[in-house]
């Protein structure tokens, strides 16, 4: 395998790739090459695919525009959904409001204020009905963003996709199920940590056996980034992650081979542009090297990075606001130009509130411009072989090993414990929280100008962008979709249900997940679903760290 | 007197960045910082805040629910006959901050709020004025 160069094998995949035109060309006709490089060089399709994961990238298959997006009830949701389809949006990705996110019904007494305003109220199989009402899901793939619950939404949507009549294996999607994350970064965690890392297990285990499209994890870099990271940092504890699952997998009895094509990653597209292209570059070219040389993966699937791109959040303004649509644009484009699979463009107005719906759609043509126009995809990872980004590159790779050293150091030779021994130490927590301090001085002190907040300052009048307003009447409306499922459904069957749940979670062997489908059947709700576990599992308390 | 400063997470919001970086500045400026943690309740809150003889609450919200939940902190403080008084920082529209004021709230800190500013309102607070 060695044998053959790197250029040769490239050629022979590229000639035989299936492509979306005959040609492709400027604006001004110039005929260009699929990439460009040296004879001995680096290309794209090829271990450690530093250039990207496909021989032919873009000229085969444009990445996919995945919106995010839930608020409200899952009917509300469920409109919004109809909307991207109907604009071209090829991806859904569902967008859950904090109590299902924490695994708390709406009528919880903690989820008052929050039914609904960050994403969809989810609370039975009976909101799943209403959420995917009207959409083929063998035809288009579904992404879950949603973590401590994340089993238990995985057998609602089983369930729910079962009782219309599409079986399990036909299911194209993603679970973001990335845990580990949550400790580090995101902060919405239930139980402690290795209990959780059982459910993340389970899931790995059931949708290698019985979901073959479904991606089990998303190792998710962007909410540590969020947080307040580094690129680098982002860099080294998403993968780390991504690592302690693939070992998490192995002592399930898993192969490498079985779990690693599976799992996909979800990078930050922040605003220093050539910074985060040299980090998804990097990215690629460390799993790959991780996982032939130290897992012993064979599987060339096992070896290439798939990853989902969002634009950063955090770089968004609440001042000036038609400003974010610049930043967004140019974020995008660092991820496309790093080869990503998919990607999701941050609304203008997100810095104030959900997207409205014009500013969703301007998200979208965002993508769509820079797809269709500005003929970027038209040559893979054009920015290979420049000494600057080439360079960045090398040296995210080399802080990223160095942080690495550190969590094998922590976790005596496994990343797994590595990772979690990060967490209970707060190792990763006291990272991102000193990145994030250091970031907010150099803008205090003006040595990190944000146009429109600490310089030209022009413009800054009272917000006149038509803001999307969440009321509580979605709230009232949640509590009574709620108030109907348990009024109407079997308490026989749930009380069972609870108690399967509970006894299957107590032997640490057993998969939860055919319990939690039963669940799911039975209209057993998250609330009561997570309670049942809680009763085992415990709850986990976060000393936190300033 | 050194200011002492009860900075809160209310209800189910997990992002912690901004509270964790003001509660940090709040320090350089030679104020004593006490943080709750997260996913605390109003009461909780407010029994906190008494307990530990604080001269202001500060409250960070990003979740939106800041209309709900920013209230009920300063009535569980009032029904326990305490005026310390309550800031609130984070992604709050312009829109929402008259409301928010004549619910009781001293002080509110939108997104892109100095240093300065932070440090100087709460200062400010804690000052007797006559």
């Amino acid at each position: 395998m060695e044998a053959e160069r790197a250029y040769d094998r490239w050629r022979r995949d590229y000639d035989a790739a299936k492509l979306r035109r005959p040609s492709f060309a400027t604006m001004s006709g110039i005929e260009v090459d699929p990439v460009y490089g040296t004879p001995d060089g680096e290309y794209p399709g090829v271990y450690p695919y530093t250039r990207g994961i496909h021989a032919s990238m873009y000229r085969s298959r444009l990445w996919t525009m995945r919106m995010f997006a839930g608020f409200g009830t899952a009917v509300d949701t469920n409109r919004r959904f109809r909307e991207i389809i109907a604009a071209g949006g090829t991806g859904l990705s569902t967008a859950f409001d904090m109590p299902t996110l924490l695994g708390l019904d709406s009528d919880d007494p903690m989820s008052l204020g929050e039914v609904g305003r960050c994403g969809v109220a989810i609370d039975s199989i009976d909101d799943v009905r209403d959420l995917f009402r009207d959409i083929d899901l063998s035809s288009i793939t579904t992404s879950m963003t949603i973590n401590s619950p994340a089993a238990i939404m995985l057998a609602l949507f089983v369930a729910q996709a079962e009782e219309v009549g599409v079986a399990r294996a036909r299911l194209g999607g993603t679970l973001q199920n990335d845990i580990l994350k949550e400790y580090q970064a995101q902060k919405e965690f239930v139980f402690p940590p290795r209990q959780s890392m059982r459910l993340v297990r389970d899931t790995i285990a059931f949708t290698a056996a019985e979901m073959p499209k479904w991606n089990s994890v998303s190792v998710s870099g962007y909410h540590i980034r969020e947080a307040g990271s580094t690129a680098a940092e982002e860099l080294a504890f998403t993968l780390a992650n991504g690592f302690a699952y693939l070992e998490l997998a192995r002592e399930a009895g898993l192969g490498v081979d079985q779990v690693a094509p599976r799992l996909s990653f979800f990078f930050n597209a922040h605003i220093d542009f050539f910074e985060e292209i040299a980090k998804y570059r990097a990215a690629r070219r460390i799993w790959a090297t991780w996982l032939r040389n130290h897992y012993g993966a064979t599987d060339e699937r096992s070896w290439q990075l798939r990853f989902h791109t969002q634009t950063a959040g955090v770089s968004l303004t609440a001042q000036q606001p038609e400003n974010n649509l610049a930043r967004t644009a140019i974020e995008a484009l660092a991820g496309v130009l790093g080869g990503t699979q998919s990607l999701h463009t941050n609304s203008m107005d997100e810095a104030l509130a959900l997207p409205s719906e014009k500013a969703a759609r301007l998200a979208l043509r965002t993508q769509q411009i820079i797809a269709h126009e500005t003929n970027v995809a038209n040559v893979a990872d054009p920015l290979g072989g420049s000494w600057y980004v080439e360079s960045l590159t090398d040296e995210m790779e080399r802080q990223a090993e160095s942080l690495f050293a550190e969590l094998m150091d922590m976790g005596d030779g496994s990343m797994l414990e590595g990772c979690i021994r990060g967490i209970e130490q707060n190792w990763f927590q006291r990272h991102i929280a000193e990145s994030a301090y250091q970031l907010e001085r150099a803008f205090n002190r003006g040595e990190r100008i944000i146009v429109g907040v600490n310089d030209f300052l022009d413009g800054n009048e009272a917000e006149d962008l038509e803001l999307l307003r969440i009321t509580n009447e979605d709230e009232r409306k949640q509590m009574s979709r709620l108030a109907t499922v348990r009024q109407r459904r079997d308490d026989d069957a749930v009380r069972r249900a609870r108690e399967r749940l509970a006894t299957d979670a107590a032997v640490a062997e057993v998969n939860l997940m055919p319990a939690l489908i039963d669940a799911a059947r039975a209209e057993v709700t998250v609330g009561e679903m997570m309670s049942s576990l809680a009763g085992v599992f415990g709850r986990y308390v976060e000393v936190p760290v300033l | 007197m050194t200011v002492r400063v009860l900075v809160a997470k209310v209800g189910l919001d997990g992002h912690d960045r901004g509270i964790k970086v003001v509660a940090r500045i709040l320090r350089d400026a030679g104020m004593e910082v006490v943080y709750t943690g997260l996913f605390q309740t109003p009461e909780s809150v407010a029994v906190a805040a008494i307990q530990e003889d604080v001269d202001v609450v500060g409250l960070s919200m990003l979740s939106g629910a800041h209309m709900t939940l920013a209230p009920l902190v300063v009535e569980a403080l009032r029904q326990r006959d305490s005026s310390i008084p309550v800031v609130v920082g984070g992604i709050v529209p312009n829109n929402d901050v008259a409301e928010l004021k004549a619910a009781g709230v001293a002080a509110i800190f939108g997104p892109g709020a100095s240093d300065e500013e932070i440090v100087g309102s709460i200062t400010s607070l804690v000052t007797p004025t006559e």
